[in-house]
């Protein structure tokens, strides 16, 4: 990046507009440090392989590195097969078919979205564990005891399986649904014109071109999976990220977790770039520009209630029966724990989502601007690696902060203390910056895609025109840009405001002393077994999450094609 | 208007844009007060360039352009735009769309007193013939609707030049030249000095005082639509502007030129052509009457209907081809034989194998 900005110095000529130049350097200035700064927790992690193993890191890979590598790799083999069987079925039918309640599956199926996976795990666990409401009923029913029965144990492997595919399957549902609806019911009616039926339609047509968004979809899936902390602790699945923490916390390495957290983020990359390939490849997989409105076939009978059934299983195994869970625990522990403890905890969740949705929308206003106003190679470059932190897993970028934030620290401190006698304290990493920081690494692609499109929906001819009418620059910003810009900022702060509310393992790992969140509290409760307690706490993050949702399903409802 | 004070000026302008090849090399013209001027040529010949920089838009790496006897940009100056007093229509239109057209045709105007605004708003408004549209927003509004109010806007607060990017650019084309006199009109109403950028002749023919075609970043030939066609400078401005034929032949001397059709005599040669030298004579489909007693003969290879007449390809003996235009009927068939005279007083005499490019 510095060999371009010198490159990019030496080569211009003496101008004849010396203030543009100015303001064009400036510009790249600010935001190739801007671009470093983000990218440093990946580059910190990434430093890491190259130095030399510890005696933990060996104890770690004859151990149980194995383990780790193997539950990573059945996690998402499971977490593949589980979105797509519960995806696709629905994406076709909510796409093609017409049957009774289909508008309100269409947007419904996201719902599970809003639930956190280890929100959701904490619920099954409370329900089908060997003292929940199921297993007792059926000893009760039968007479059997302990041990006279098995009954599939919900904290394992499969579980987990289980639990990624009901909140993630909607990833899938969402962007096949929408290569179904993109590719102009033209190619299918050409298909049933040589002969094809519905099924060997969707099968032979349909599905191939809908593949790149299907593999997008399921790379975004898997991201998750790969990010997730609470899940496979409470189940006791050993994975990287579980790894890593106990690494740094219960061994006290933190050279072998920043090791293993590099080792996770090769992982992360295989799925960036799978991701970006097929987003690639998805352009070629664009048939038509022609829509014709979308004529659904009336499914009736016995089909009409499968599309019912194939839409309704994942909604309420993945929302209805966890939201009902919470519901109840909540109703049950509310009159003991809705006290100004619990207060507390919910302004310190608002207040650091708020900052981080808002220092988020700051960051991304100005990289959104800096690339209009001077698009230039290195600008492009900078807002790429800025928008790459929401691949990486939240346990990774903490590691990644805490390790180059707490160096820092100790060096002031020395500094202080040599000079001014006087320690000043964990100032970066022992406060409220490093989390905000923490998050802006994380989530800034978020608001940073929304700020993005919100400006590329104004045409550069409204910045001229504003200008031939006598506005200055920032006047054009002001008087035009934020007015139109309206609607997209508050999106971006309301979509980064939710993932900071149910971000776990990097408030974990770097939260100040004594600082609780809702996503933390619901953590500490359910590692306490004291699941009731986590529903209050945990039900707070669902109803926030719900909110984007709603967002997403009206953009999607209005964007669909064949409808002008 | 027959004023002739300069409005605008522009010596010897070059621009470039950064690490680029020079997009517009050395342009000159005076466009006087209440004219209405316009740039044509093909897409990529500089014209939007030179609109933007006129506009501040872009700087200019050489030369300078004048608005009303004030530098606004050369190398070392550079007023911004918002400071030039001049006006814009773009292609999109770019209306605000957060605005209700009253407040967008204001937008330039925002620091008269309300009263002031109203009146104006209200005067334009019914001068763009939109009188009861005030209230409405820019996407309730027709394309053609649109236009005239990004029209309005930017008279609003009578700038000292319009300028219009391809105005009519997204129009049916059947409206174009419609849309094109009925901007003209308005523009004459206002007293408005105006500068169209346009790839479209008829467009420029319909709308402007004076034509400038530019090829390449260079200002070809500068003058009434008229001249262009019927005394076009160079090849490219002959072959750009109208139809014809440049048939080939040889000077042989002053004001004579030998052709397939024999010796052409009493047509306008350039001086400065030597004699014997290979020269195009432009012969426009005008200037072929085709009738039964005619000096030269031809056969039919081609014909379309226009309405009021048909368009023909005539081929000659030796195989070159003539471009005629006559009435619908008598009607000639294809493959017949026919005669015609030709209409020598239009005549254009270009030097051949020029780069056409070469002359200003």
């Amino acid at each position: 990046m510095s060999n371009s900005l010198t490159l990019l110095l030496a080569s211009e000529q003496p101008s004849y507009w010396p203030r543009r130049r100015l303001t064009k350097l400036v510009w790249q200035g600010l935001l190739l440090c801007l671009g470093l700064l983000l990218a440093l927790p990946v580059l910190v992690v990434f430093a890491f392989v190259f130095v030399p193993a510890t005696e933990v890191w060996q104890h770690l890979a004859a151990t149980v590195l194995s383990d780790y590598l193997l539950n990573t790799v059945w996690l998402s083999l499971g977490v593949s097969v589980g979105v797509l069987a519960l995806g696709l079925p629905a994406a076709w039918l909510n796409s093609m078919c017409r049957f009774p309640g289909q508008g309100f599956f269409e947007g419904a199926l996201l719902l599970p979205l809003a639930v956190p996976a280890y929100i959701i795990a904490y619920t099954y666990t409370g329900m089908l564990d060997y003292a929940g409401p199921v297993q007792t009923l059926l000893r009760e029913l039968t007479g059997w005891s302990y041990g006279d029965y098995w009954f599939p144990p919900i904290r394992s492997l499969g579980g987990a399986i289980l639990m990624f595919s009901l909140v993630l399957f909607p990833y899938v549902y969402l962007l096949a649904r929408a290569a179904f609806l993109e590719q102009s019911i033209c190619v299918l009616e050409v298909s049933r014109t040589l002969g094809s039926s519905h099924w060997v339609s969707f099968v032979r047509v349909a599905l191939p071109l809908a593949r790149p968004a299907i593999i997008t979809g399921l790379s975004l899936a898997l991201m998750e999976t790969l990010a997730d902390f609470g899940t496979v602790q409470h189940f006791g699945v050993s994975t990287f990220t579980t790894g890593i923490f106990r690494t740094w916390f219960g061994l006290g390495d933190s050279a072998a977790a920043a090791q293993l957290a590099a080792l996770l983020m090769g992982f992360v990359f295989l799925l960036i770039l799978l991701e970006r390939w097929s987003r690639q490849r998805a352009r070629y997989h664009h048939t038509s520009n022609k829509y014709s409105r979308l004529p659904r076939y009336q499914l009736r009978g016995g089909k009409a209630v499968a599309a019912i059934v194939a839409c309704a299983l994942p909604l309420v195994l993945g929302f209805i029966i966890p939201m009902a869970q919470l519901l109840y625990w909540s109703y049950t522990t509310a009159s003991e724990r809705l006290t100004s403890d619990f207060f507390l905890l919910v302004s310190h969740s608002l207040g650091l989502a708020i900052a981080a949705a808002l220092s988020a929308l700051l960051l991304a206003l100005l990289l959104g601007y800096g690339k209009r106003l001077h698009d230039t190679l290195l600008i492009n470059g900078v807002t790429r690696i800025a928008a790459m932190g929401y691949a990486i897993p939240g346990l990774v970028i903490a590691i990644g902060t805490l390790i180059p934030f707490a160096w820092l620290d100790t060096q002031l401190n020395t500094w202080t203390l040599r000079y001014f006698e006087m320690r000043v304290g964990l100032v970066f990493s022992g406060t409220l910056f490093i989390l905000l920081f923490a998050y802006n690494v994380r989530f800034l692609a978020v608001s940073l895609q929304t700020v993005e499109a919100g400006l590329g929906k104004i045409q550069p001819t409204i910045d001229n025109a504003g200008r031939s009418l006598g506005l200055s620059a920032s006047g054009v910003l002001t008087r035009l840009h934020l007015p139109l810009m309206q609607g997209t900022l508050l999106t971006a702060i309301l979509l980064v405001f939710v993932d900071v509310l149910k971000e776990l393992p990097a408030t974990l790992v770097l939260r100040p002393f004594n600082f609780n969140t809702l996503a933390v509290r619901a953590y500490e409760m359910a590692s306490d077994e004291r699941l009731a307690d986590a529903g209050l706490p945990a039900l707070m993050i669902v109803l926030a999450g719900i909110v984007p949702v709603i967002l997403l399903s009206r953009t999607i409802g209005q964007s669909r094609a064949g409808n002008s | 208007m027959t004023t002739s004070t300069q409005a605008l000026t522009l010596e010897q302008l070059y621009i470039q844009y950064a690490h680029q090849q020079t997009v517009i090399h050395g342009i000159s013209l005076v466009v006087n007060e209440g004219e209405i001027a316009c740039l044509l040529g093909p897409s990529g010949c500089g014209k939007t360039t030179l609109l933007r920089a006129i506009a501040g838009f872009e700087p200019v790496q050489a030369g300078c352009i004048s608005l009303q006897a004030r530098v606004i940009s050369s190398p070392s100056v550079h007023i911004p735009t918002e400071k030039r007093s001049i006006g814009m229509v773009f292609q999109d239109y770019a209306l605000f769309p957060h605005l209700s057209i009253a407040a967008n045709i204001a937008f330039g105007i925002r620091r008269l007193p309300k009263k002031v605004q109203r009146q104006r708003v209200t005067e334009l408004l019914k001068l763009v013939n939109l009188p009861d549209y005030g209230q409405r927003y820019p996407h309730e509004l027709s394309g053609g609707q649109q236009q005239r109010i990004a029209l309005a806007r930017a008279l609003a607060p009578r700038p000292h030049l319009l300028l219009l990017d391809e105005p009519f650019g997204s129009q049916d084309v059947e409206l174009r030249e419609m849309l094109a006199r009925e901007v003209r009109s308005i523009l004459k109403r206002e007293g408005t000095t105006a500068i169209l950028v346009t790839h479209d002749q008829q467009e420029a023919f319909a709308m402007a005082d004076q034509i400038g075609v530019l090829q390449h970043g260079r200002l070809c030939q500068w003058g009434t639509g008229y001249e262009l066609y019927h005394q076009p400078i160079d090849t490219f401005v002959a072959e750009f502007i109208g139809q014809g034929t440049l048939l080939p032949g040889t000077l042989s001397i002053e004001h004579s030129v030998t052709t397939v059709l024999g010796t052409l005599t009493g047509l306008l040669t350039p001086s400065t052509q030597a004699t014997q030298s290979a020269v195009n004579v432009l012969i426009r489909p005008d200037d072929v009457r085709i009738h039964n007693a005619g000096a030269y003969s031809a056969t039919v290879v081609s014909r379309i209907f226009r309405g009021a007449a048909y368009l023909y390809t005539l081929e000659l003996v030796d195989g070159s081809r003539l471009i005629a235009l006559a009435r619908s009927h008598p009607t000639y068939a294809l493959g017949e034989a026919i005669t015609f005279d030709l209409d020598r007083t239009h005549f254009v005499v270009l030097p051949r194998d020029e780069p056409s490019n070469a002359l200003q």
